[in-house]
């Protein structure tokens, strides 16, 4: 889960990464109370998960409370790369100097964790590294070792800091490093770091990235969570426990396992080439068990998607045997109708695997008029990209 | 032969005692597997009855390979104990620990391949958030069905569980010398390279399917070893070329992130290193059969 600058600069805070004094505010109005506590002059910036928001116009320097009404009422509700701004931080302003980078991630490549430090901070690092790559200190952390006063200095030492800002910098990295390890992040990065003209070291700007899987001690990430930009059928899902993500498409997935559903909606966006570029509206793993309930659910989600023309169930039988999930999506579809939400879009399930033959057979005694059963993954991607296509 | 894991293998299961454990400690049994024992610090000393078999509940790993000789553990350890029960078994240097558990924190798979580092990587770590590995006809440890298929002589390495079933499935009648499910999660402890140099060596081995999918470099340092390394036939799939960038696809680790990760990178790589890939799961099993059937 990535958050929100006003977010990472709260656990930056939490943790004792120095930053500035800033509030959030999502009313034009509410802005000048904040201002005059900030003593006049601000920093408004939209709070957007997008990258390149100052080009965009997204942070602007107010003078006093009133200049900073207009402001926060100038970039709320702008539109910065298709992410319309809902929030503006207003933070106190600094005196910049220079601007420098710092970040703790997860390497997955080498299976560790990463400090990447930097002089020349203030733009976007995958700049630098491609175009100064010598500019950017790359220093692996050991997961159990951590950041330690030893390792914080190789970093600043590597990233070739100026001699007098290596304690306020190892400081920096020592509780950045807290806020990686004890929020469960998989990336925190401040950029820019900036040295004001006194010749203090502050977090002027963050980003953090959250790990799900910690969602269990970490009971405090969900009230980060931010529900109003959640597409309403990924909420929903979300609520049933579904693994859900909203596509652009026209044809329903639904599948047992992540790779496989991955791969069904590949083989789904193929046939869809055929027929008028359909596409696949919805990514949706029921798991492996695929039970009724389960499978209902699922049938509900994407039924209740507008985008929606057909229905691809793609399952493969292991552990659960076809035969139950064959019985899960005639009990499913029956919940729905039992529920007033009559089934008028049509299924093609393909079902394979373990007792396959018993679990087409009980899908053909059903004889539910919208269903079809198409027996291997290509032909039923096809069938269900034609449908989607006569609609 | 198989790699990781045959008939010889002697099986504990951590968690065995809860209800995912006993579940597929069952079917496993039923497959042939030897499972020697159960691991409970709570159950020590009692033993389960699986339709006739009992199992000893050990108090320890290394209590349990002691009394049993074990040198297999499956772990299905709930996720906030997964390290603990990684770590007491990479303490108990067994050589192949299979962790199952699905939703295991980033920080914690990172630390407990950091300690099997530290000691020297005595344990092979295989997961997690994988459905384990199966040589057919010998030995099964984990939740891959064991009647997908038979012996064979091909040999599967995959990040996904249900693709590797379904690719079990569709060359059900050549069979397979071991499938391995390494995980779709980002930080994972055998890696499709251990798999690929496994099958190499492995004299039972003559084709090597090899399933990735979105997310890390994992595809692209495969293909290089592969270039480099392997003189066997590889058949490659790889699913997610349809994601969008920033989302996560059910796989903790499968995610397009900028321009990094994507299935058609993996894709070239892999061709690139004269790796056949398929369009499709079928198209890719219809490769594997061409090459075999010559």
């Amino acid at each position: 889960m990535d958050l929100f600058e006003y977010q990472a600069r709260d656990l930056f805070a939490k943790h004792g990464v120095p930053v500035l004094a800033g509030e959030v505010i999502d009313t034009p109005e509410a802005a000048r109370e904040v201002a005059e506590r900030l003593g006049g002059r601000a920093v408004v910036k939209a709070q957007v998960k997008v990258g390149g928001r100052g080009k965009a116009g997204g942070v602007k320097l107010a003078s006093d409370p009133a200049d900073a009404v207009a402001k926060a009422g100038a970039i709320l509700g702008m539109d910065i790369k298709g992410h319309t701004v809902h929030k503006v931080m207003l933070a106190e302003t600094a005196d910049i100097a220079e601007e420098y980078y710092v970040s703790f991630l997860l390497d997955r490549t080498n299976r560790t964790f990463l400090a990447m430090a930097s002089v020349e901070g203030g733009v976007e690092i995958e700049v630098v590294a491609e175009e100064n790559p010598d500019a950017l200190a790359k220093i692996p952390v050991d997961a159990i070792e951590g950041v330690t006063e030893a390792k914080a200095r190789e970093i600043v030492e590597a990233a070739k800091f100026a001699p007098e800002l290596h304690d306020q910098i190892v400081d920096v990295l020592k509780t950045l490093w807290k806020v990686f390890i004890e929020e469960d992040a998989l990336l925190v990065e401040v950029n820019p770091l900036v040295k004001t003209g006194d010749g203090k070291v502050i977090a002027l700007d963050g980003k953090v990235s959250l790990d799900e899987n910690a969602e269990f001690r970490q009971p405090e990430h969900e009230a980060l969570v931010d529900h109003a930009a959640a597409n309403p059928l990924e909420a929903a899902a979300k609520a049933k426990n579904l693994n859900y993500v909203k596509l652009d498409g026209e044809v329903g997935i639904i599948g047992n396992g992540a790779g496989l559903v991955m791969s069904t909606l590949d083989v789904v966006a193929y046939a869809g080439e055929e027929h008028g570029g359909v596409k696949p509206a919805n990514f949706l793993d029921i798991g492996g068990g695929a039970s009724a309930q389960v499978m209902a659910n699922g049938l509900e989600i994407i039924l209740g998607d507008p985008d929606v023309k057909s229905v691809f169930v793609n399952v493969f039988g292991g552990i659960t045997a076809c035969d139950e999930v064959a019985n899960g999506i005639v009990q499913a579809l029956q919940l729905l109708e039992d529920k007033g939400e009559a089934v008028t879009k049509p299924l093609v399930v393909r079902l394979d695997g373990n007792n396959a033959e018993l679990g087409r057979k009980i899908l053909s005694d059903a004889n539910h008029p919208l269903v079809q059963r198409v027996d291997t993954m290509d032909g039923a991607a096809d069938k269900a990209a034609e449908l989607a296509a006569a609609k | 032969m198989a790699i990781f894991l045959t008939k010889d293998s002697k099986v504990i299961v951590q968690g065995m005692t809860g209800s995912t454990g006993m579940k597929h400690t069952k079917l496993m049994l039923a497959d042939g597997t030897n499972i020697v024992g159960g691991v409970n610090p709570r159950k020590a000393g009692t033993s389960v009855d699986f339709d006739g078999t009992d199992v000893p509940v050990f108090g320890t790993v290394a209590e349990a390979i002691e009394k049993t000789g074990a040198n297999v553990s499956v772990l299905f350890v709930p996720p906030a104990f997964a390290k603990a029960a990684v770590i007491e078994a990479i303490d108990a240097e067994i050589p192949l620990a299979v962790v199952i558990t699905e939703g295991i924190a980033v920080h914690d798979s990172a630390a407990f391949w950091a300690y099997a580092k530290s000691k020297g990587n005595k344990t092979r770590i295989i997961g997690p958030n994988c459905p384990g590995l199966i040589t057919p006809g010998q030995s099964n440890a984990g939740i891959i069905p064991g009647d997908i298929t038979k012996p064979g002589r091909i040999g599967l390495v995959s990040k996904s569980g249900t693709l590797t079933y379904q690719m079990m499935y569709e060359l059900r009648d050549i069979g397979f010398s071991s499938a391995v499910g390494i995980g779709g999660d980002p930080v994972i402890g055998t890696t499709h390279i251990d798999a690929l140099a496994a099958f190499e060596a492995d004299p039972d081995t003559d084709l090597i399917v090899m399933i990735g999918e979105i997310g890390g470099d994992a595809e692209e340092r495969a293909a290089d070893f592969i270039a480099k390394n392997v003189t066997k036939p590889v058949v490659g799939y790889v699913a997610g070329f349809t994601a969008p960038e920033g989302k996560t696809m059910g796989h903790a680790g499968a995610i397009v992130s900028g321009s990094s990760g994507t299935a058609q990178a993996k894709k070239e790589a892999l061709e690139a290193a004269g790796v056949k890939v398929g369009k499709t799961p079928s198209e890719t099993a219809r490769l594997a059969r061409a090459i075999l059937e010559g």
